[in-house]
């Protein structure tokens, strides 16, 4: 069986600086694994990577089987992807920007529409789907960018910082979507928030200055440092980073 | 027939294409760009280009201040093609979507020409007063058209290729100016007695052809040479090609 999605040596080098170091690591269906580290760790640029936004330096990794470097069209089709702050043509509606997703993302007709629909229920944006997203609150700007991530329903699930800045009622929502579909996907999450590991993921991944520096369950996490505590976890292994 | 029923290749073109089309028309930008435009052209062709008092039945004088309207207004079309993308951080979403460089680059592109042909084509009044007034050779007149639309392209693709290099659309605009600028006059003794100073002579016979003028001139006098044709294509090319491996240059940087 191929794995859904698998980093092999992934590294990045901006000029003499690494921020990206030789990460390898396997994830699946089922999974729901949390990306965490302090800022600038590297957790945006791996996953920058691996949708196709950055190329590696050096190492590679695939999504389904399909490599990210020789077959980058296959990767980015299989994969949902929102980019840090959810960004989205302003001057469109949520509703006139789903349907340029959709289309680009290869339905038509009546399909197109009961995908787009769709996405607009699960993320709860009737209300201003017919509005500019400029005048969106950012709470419903991060909807809009989860919706356009999964009108196609994409069996990996890239999100960088879902839930950043967002109100803890509007908190609540997007979890409670990233928990809805967690078994049927592989979702992978970057926070620095602390608690949302707790809340909705399967796995945790520590990173700091590009190097995986813990990974496990987040129990086995909280047991291995004997504190209970993720905080305390973190702390630890970034401390010298 | 729809993009859809060929292939899906062309399709992705045609979205991207609908979508830029429609972003011009969704700031006020469209507008002003077509209202200045036309008034311009009216104004140098009335005022400078002495449209009635020439008393000959052509377009001459309003086709002759082309290049320079261009100039200044066709960077303001395509300063934001890329150069917004990344200010609004959407060309991480554009990018990983399921598009090829080339289809990216192209939809965009053909957009903003199809814009600025859209504008030349609201000029139409003055050809229909030149045929009212008088009977002009409606060849030379059609011909003129097709050279101002492949020369607005040229400066499109120049303009498209420096938006690529920035998140700052007037440094875009700027510089699309200077190098359209140099691009134009090229065979004009201001930029070839620049040159003449300090290069060989062969580089400066070869910086003389690059003119857009002298290209678009003799296209203006209706004749259609294939050699001007091949020109401005080979200037939107080149500039293209050039702009999608800047963007795929600045995934690796």
């Amino acid at each position: 069986m191929t794995e859904t999605l698998k980093i092999d040596k992934l590294t990045k080098r901006f000029g003499p600086k690494t921020v990206v170091d030789n990460v390898t690591f396997v994830a699946n269906k089922g999974e729901v694994l949390g990306f965490l580290g302090p800022n600038g760790a590297g957790k945006s640029t791996t996953m920058k990577m691996v949708v196709g936004f950055l190329s590696p330096t050096s190492g590679t990794a695939s999504v389904c089987g399909h490599d990210i470097i020789e077959n980058p069209l296959e990767v980015k089709r299989a994969v949902g992807y929102l980019p840090e702050g959810a960004p989205a043509y302003p001057d469109m509606t949520p509703h006139s920007f789903l349907k340029f997703i959709a289309s680009i993302r290869g339905f038509r007709g009546s399909e197109k529409v009961d995908r787009v629909e769709n996405a607009i229920n699960i993320t709860r944006i009737e209300d201003v789907s017919r509005q500019p997203i400029e005048t969106l609150s950012k709470g419903y700007k991060r909807r809009v960018g989860l919706a356009q991530s999964l009108i196609h329903d994409p069996e990996v699930l890239i999100l960088d910082e879902p839930t950043d800045g967002l109100d803890p009622n509007q908190k609540q929502v997007v979890r409670d979507l990233i928990r809805s579909m967690a078994t049927e996907k592989c979702i992978v999450i970057s926070t620095h928030i602390l608690e949302e590991v707790d809340a909705v993921c399967t796995r945790a991944m520590i990173i700091a200055s590009g190097k995986v520096v813990a990974d496990g369950s987040p129990e086995e996490l909280k047991s291995q440092s004997g504190a209970g505590d993720l905080d305390e976890v973190f702390r630890k292994v970034t401390k010298n980073a | 027939m729809k993009f859809s029923e060929r292939s899906p290749k062309m399709r992705n073109i045609g979205l991207i294409f609908t979508r830029e089309f429609q972003a011009y028309f969704a700031t006020p930008l469209a507008y002003i760009f077509i209202v200045i435009f036309l008034m311009l052209a009216g104004l140098l062709t009335f005022f400078m280009g002495g449209y009635l008092e020439r008393d000959q039945a052509d377009l001459v004088p309003f086709f002759e201040f082309h290049p320079w309207l261009y100039l200044f207004l066709v960077p303001a079309l395509s300063m934001r093609l890329w150069a917004e993308e990344r200010k609004l951080g959407t060309i991480e979403l554009f990018l990983t979507l399921p598009i090829s460089m080339g289809h990216a680059v192209l939809g965009k592109f053909l957009a903003a020409w199809a814009f600025s042909i859209t504008a030349l084509c609201l000029t139409f009044p003055f050809w229909l007063t030149v045929n009212f007034l008088g009977n002009p050779d409606n060849g030379v007149i059609l011909a003129s058209y097709l050279g101002s639309s492949l020369m607005a392209g040229a400066y499109l693709a120049i303009g498209s290729m420096i938006s690529a290099t920035t998140k700052n659309q007037i440094i875009a605009f700027v510089l699309t100016t200077a190098v359209c600028f140099i691009f134009t006059l090229a065979g004009s003794p201001v930029v070839l007695d620049f040159f003449s100073a300090w290069a060989p002579s062969e580089f400066v016979q070869a910086v003389g052809n690059f003119g857009f003028l002298p290209h678009f001139q003799s296209i203006q006098r209706g004749v259609i040479d294939l050699r001007d044709l091949f020109f401005f294509a080979s200037i939107i090319i080149i500039s293209l090609t050039a702009n999608a491996l800047i963007i795929d240059w600045r995934k690796a940087a």
